[in-house]
């Protein structure tokens, strides 16, 4: 049923709207056109507009900037994501059953999350000090001696990728819970009939069942991998040696400090057709190991 | 007595294992809290002591006063405006444009919400930059409404609100309508408190998405007084990089505020994660 009737319903939906299409116009269709436009323009906000065509972008691709950026989001990528995905089903499985203290814990797990990306960041740069920091102390006992973490152009990156993974692990556990809740009791009664191992209870029943929600997070996080920013300028700012340069942190750098408006925009775009692919390749792929349970 | 005792001794190690695994995940916060209770001169001491020899609260005395440091509390009651703010705004405005989108018919309503369902693709770096200079223009940056305007416009919170108002029950319209209730009356009355908690869960998400903000008040903010606590970290980050107990106590501060609010509506925050788990 649809309310209104009369002169004054199209007046009472334009004052609903209102709000929302002005936002709307102003901070989202405008700025996507204005965005693009910029992208073909040399503008760097002292010399007025230079229509440029495709300058920007054939310096961009033809940068060393540009692929280290890409060799360097390609990295965190590979490390984040497996170590996020085991570490937030570890602890999902761990929530996954009734005991006296389960919001205790919940709490616990959920700390990081309510953390800010400065101040876990911030955290973790402490952390990972080379010779005051908790990870290598702790290496240290057990008779390894840690790297130089931040400062080593090798391992900034992994270090990075620690503190990601530590701050996202308990947000995607409750979405991890939330799907393990939902598997159907009589799958494992049935298997455990049959004598399945815990194990093989976990491979065969357990992943096809949650793989929708898998499927998912890898979605969201990769391209999350894609615009990451905070850790970065705050833990390395980029460095050592431009080993932790990521996409956000050059477009915020080329905007926001060097000026150059349209070389900034056209790496938005570049950034947003990178999203865009691997978003439908996945959707692709999600044939072969998502399993939908109807 | 045997299959109790197993029972008991299988209680206990799943104890044991949680318990290790969430100290390793609040080893970070420990760290934090000792470094920031400690003196400078024992912050850079082998071997590490948990418990600071001498308890100080020196860091935390210097956050409020030292003045080339944004004064913390200052900050604090900066991203608290700035957070309510926001979340208002955000969510008055989505909750407005979702109840004409379910409950009006008209003609281009279609259209209109395949537009705002198209830019929710295009991700937050294209627009950072026109926003910003529109922002500009309007002489708005370096204010708390340049901070919060463009979330007057939020596409996935007005998608999530119009399929919960498509999902109320008729009769409460029919009612309210037969009434003779107001279209107004109708938002006031009938959606919103029948919206309620999933208007708590948004809320809840933008409130802490907007307190733990960086990228954009770095674009927007410079001026010291109107800086928020992430700005006011990421300045004394740049600062005393190494004055690691500063840096430890501006971090307890501005959590906070935040685990408060978590221990207290830790089923809104529950709820607003399941509800961000649909953001894709």
């Amino acid at each position: 049923m649809y309310i209104g009737k009369g002169r004054k319903r199209k007046v009472t939906i334009t004052a609903f709207l209102a709000p929302t299409v002005a936002g709307f116009l102003l901070f989202s269709l405008i700025p996507i056109a204005r965005s693009f436009c910029l992208s073909f323009t040399s503008w760097d906000i002292l010399q007025p507009a230079e229509w440029v065509g495709l300058e920007n972008y054939k310096a961009l691709l033809g940068s060393e900037e540009f692929w280290r950026v890409m060799k360097n989001t390609g990295e965190y990528i590979v490390l984040y994501i497996p170590l996020m995905l085991i570490s937030s089903l570890a602890l999902a499985a761990l929530l996954n059953r009734k005991f006296a203290g389960v919001d205790v814990y919940k709490v616990l797990f959920f700390l990081p999350v309510l953390t800010s990306w400065v101040a876990g960041s911030l955290i973790w740069r402490w952390i990972l000090n080379h010779k005051y920091g908790l990870v290598n102390i702790l290496l240290g006992h057990i008779g390894i001696a840690g790297p130089a973490w931040l400062d080593d152009k090798y391992w900034a990156m992994p270090g990075v990728v620690l503190a990601s993974a530590w701050k996202d692990a308990g947000f995607f556990a409750l979405i991890f819970l939330g799907a393990l809740k939902g598997i159907n009791q009589e799958y494992y009664e049935a298997a455990e009939i049959d004598g399945a191992s815990a194990w093989r209870k976990f491979r065969h029943i357990t992943l096809p069942l949650i793989s929708p929600t898998t499927f998912f997070v890898a979605v969201t996080s990769v391209i999350n991998s894609f615009q990451v920013f905070a850790q970065v300028q705050i833990m390395t700012y980029g460095g050592p040696a431009g080993a932790t340069q990521v996409i956000m942190e050059r477009i915020y750098k080329y905007a926001f400090q060097f000026f150059k408006m349209g070389y900034a925009s056209a790496l938005s775009w570049v950034l947003f057709v990178i999203v865009l692919v691997i978003t439908l390749i996945q959707w692709r792929l999600q044939k072969r190991w998502v399993f939908y349970d109807s | 007595m045997i299959a109790k005792r197993a029972g008991v001794l299988r209680t206990a190690l799943f104890y044991v294992t949680i318990s290790l695994v969430a100290l390793f995940m609040i080893l970070p916060f420990l760290w934090m809290i000792s470094t920031s209770l400690k003196e400078s001169e024992a912050v850079m001491v082998l071997p590490v002591r948990w418990i600071p020899e001498k308890i100080s609260l020196k860091a935390y005395r210097d956050l409020f006063t030292i003045s080339t440091v944004v004064p913390f509390h200052r900050a604090t009651l900066n991203s608290l405006a700035v957070s309510v703010l926001t979340t208002f705004v955000n969510l008055a405005s989505a909750s407005m444009a979702a109840f004409a989108l379910a409950k009006f018919d008209f003609k281009a309503r279609d259209k209109v919400l395949f537009a705002f369902l198209a830019t929710m693709m295009v991700p937050g770096a294209v627009t950072m930059i026109p926003n910003y200079l529109v922002l500009r223009t309007l002489r708005l940056t370096n204010t708390f409404i340049g901070l919060v305007l463009p979330s007057i416009y939020n596409a996935w919170a007005l998608f999530l609100l119009r399929q919960n108002i498509m999902a109320l029950p008729e009769p409460y319209f029919e009612a309210a309508i037969i009434d003779g209730a107001t279209p107004f009356a109708v938002y006031r009355h009938v959606v919103l408190p029948m919206v309620k908690p999933i208007l708590a869960s948004l809320g809840v998400l933008t409130f802490m998405g907007t307190w733990n903000d960086y990228l954009w008040p770095l674009i927007m903010i410079s001026d010291p007084e109107k800086m928020t606590l992430t700005l006011a970290l990421g300045n004394l980050n740049s600062r005393w990089g190494q004055k690691w107990e500063l840096l430890m106590a501006g971090n307890l501060i501005s959590m906070l505020p935040i685990v408060i609010a978590y221990v207290f509506a830790q089923k809104y925050f529950e709820s607003g994660i399941s509800v961000g788990g649909l953001k894709s």
